[in-house]
């Protein structure tokens, strides 16, 4: 395994928290209501927070007196490791989530796995954010059943939101090279075998929400190899703007 | 799960410590809080570790120049390193922090089943910091900071925050 590969697993983890993160963050003052706006800019700041410690790790592994600044703001595109389902532009609020649902229950039982990771770092990491993802998952879990199993209006709305991205669940269990050579080591998970814990679990709540399993068999992916949705370019545009326009600003 | 070490603070440096409050509580002390995890001289310095509560805690860089400048004031130099395990439980604050806590109007955490039992909404046991009843209901799992949880009084009327139990 080559320092790289390690640098890449990393990423791959930590860009899907910073790009969720950013999608959240822009719904801050655009909440449904006062305690569901908090609430989603409360899981914003729990994502970058991980990001954070992740990218501060990323920033050492590369050397170069790189900073978790530039990791996070002065990567191009196709730099970026997180999956499509992350970047996928806020709607209503049952696409939204329904993102999250998908995305939580893939990161609580990733999280379970890496914080027994044989790297120090990456376990402590994942100790101390399985503790908040718990949290989110019950927030997102919890609303997939209750506009699930609401009014007709609000059943259509989510179900809408998980028939729009269940194309993009399948790519949470890719695996690249890097992350193979690191998984080899004993310290990155293999999320192949994590695929039918998943489905199982989310197919469980959706049936308790009411909801239909959708049936696919065509999957987008790309993100974990730097190819993203066209979304994605604006996402970072916003993201990446003041750094582009004052290089190395501090505040 | 290791949540009950015992932090490693030289006595010597308690007084200092426990000068610096919580940015988000401020009636609560570092030592309160539990984040102190290690507070020593070594060489003429204070060597400082701080955990945080949540990860994206944003009061962690506060409490970090916190710290310096109330070290500087008695002429001390302290470095303050961020540590993430063993990870931050609710056990490590003080009794005498969650009775601070409640008489500023936040409801200490309960253990970790009752916890549960509150936040699902299953069982109302969660005490009203205003009036004492334990007739309050969940008005939303995620309030004021990262740590707290929004509740309501059905007896006066009174909202109020409830420090989420973490373990």
């Amino acid at each position: 395994m080559e320092n790289t590969d390690l640098y890449k697993y990393i990423l791959g983890i930590a860009d899907n928290s910073l790009v969720l993160g950013q999608r959240l963050g822009e719904l801050c003052g655009h909440g449904p209501n006062l305690e569901t706006d908090i609430a989603l800019t409360n899981i914003s700041l729990d994502l970058f927070g991980q990001t954070r410690s992740y990218y501060q790790y990323a920033a050492k592994i590369e050397g170069k007196d790189k900073t978790e600044d530039d990791v996070a703001f002065l990567r191009i595109e196709r730099e970026y490791r997180n999956v499509l389902l992350v970047e996928q532009p806020n709607t209503h609020f049952g696409f939204v989530m329904a993102r999250q649902f998908l995305f939580d229950m893939f990161h609580f039982i990733l999280m379970e796995k890496l914080q027994f990771s044989k790297d120090d770092t990456l376990a402590a990491i994942a100790k101390k954010s399985i503790k908040e993802v718990s949290y989110h998952r019950r927030f997102s879990s919890d609303w997939v059943k209750r506009l699930g199993d609401g009014t007709e209006k609000s059943h259509t709305k989510m179900q809408e939101g998980i028939d729009g991205l269940w194309r993009y669940t399948d790519e949470l269990f890719h695996i690249t090279d890097a992350d193979s050579a690191v998984i080899n080591e004993g310290l990155g998970v293999d999320v192949t075998e994590l695929k039918e814990l998943y489905y199982s679990a989310v197919s469980e709540i959706l049936k308790e929400a009411t909801l239909v399993v959708p049936e696919r068999k065509y999957f987008a992916q790309g993100g974990k190899n730097g190819i993203h949705t066209e979304h994605m370019g604006f996402l970072l545009a916003e993201l990446q703007y003041m750094q582009r326009t004052y290089p190395n600003m501090t505040w | 799960m290791a949540t009950e070490i015992a932090p490693n603070i030289d006595i010597k440096l308690m007084a200092i410590l426990e000068e610096v409050a919580d940015p988000e509580i401020p009636v609560l002390t570092v030592v309160d809080m539990g984040v102190i995890r290690e507070a020593i001289e070594v060489e003429g310095k204070v060597k400082i570790k701080l955990t945080p509560t949540y990860s994206g805690c944003p009061a962690m860089d506060v409490i970090s120049d916190d710290l310096k400048t109330a070290f500087a004031k008695a002429g001390k130099v302290a470095e303050v390193e961020l540590v993430l395990s063993p990870a931050w439980s609710t056990d490590w604050m003080s009794e005498a922090g969650k009775r601070k806590m409640e008489a500023y109007g936040i409801a200490a955490p309960l253990e970790e089943t009752a916890d549960k039992e509150a936040l699902l909404g299953n069982a109302k046991i969660v005490k009203c910091t205003n009036c004492g009843s334990t007739n309050t209901h969940l008005v939303s799992q995620f309030g004021s900071t990262a740590c707290k949880a929004l509740f309501k009084c059905d007896e006066c009327q009174e909202p109020f925050d409830y420090f989420k139990c973490l373990k």
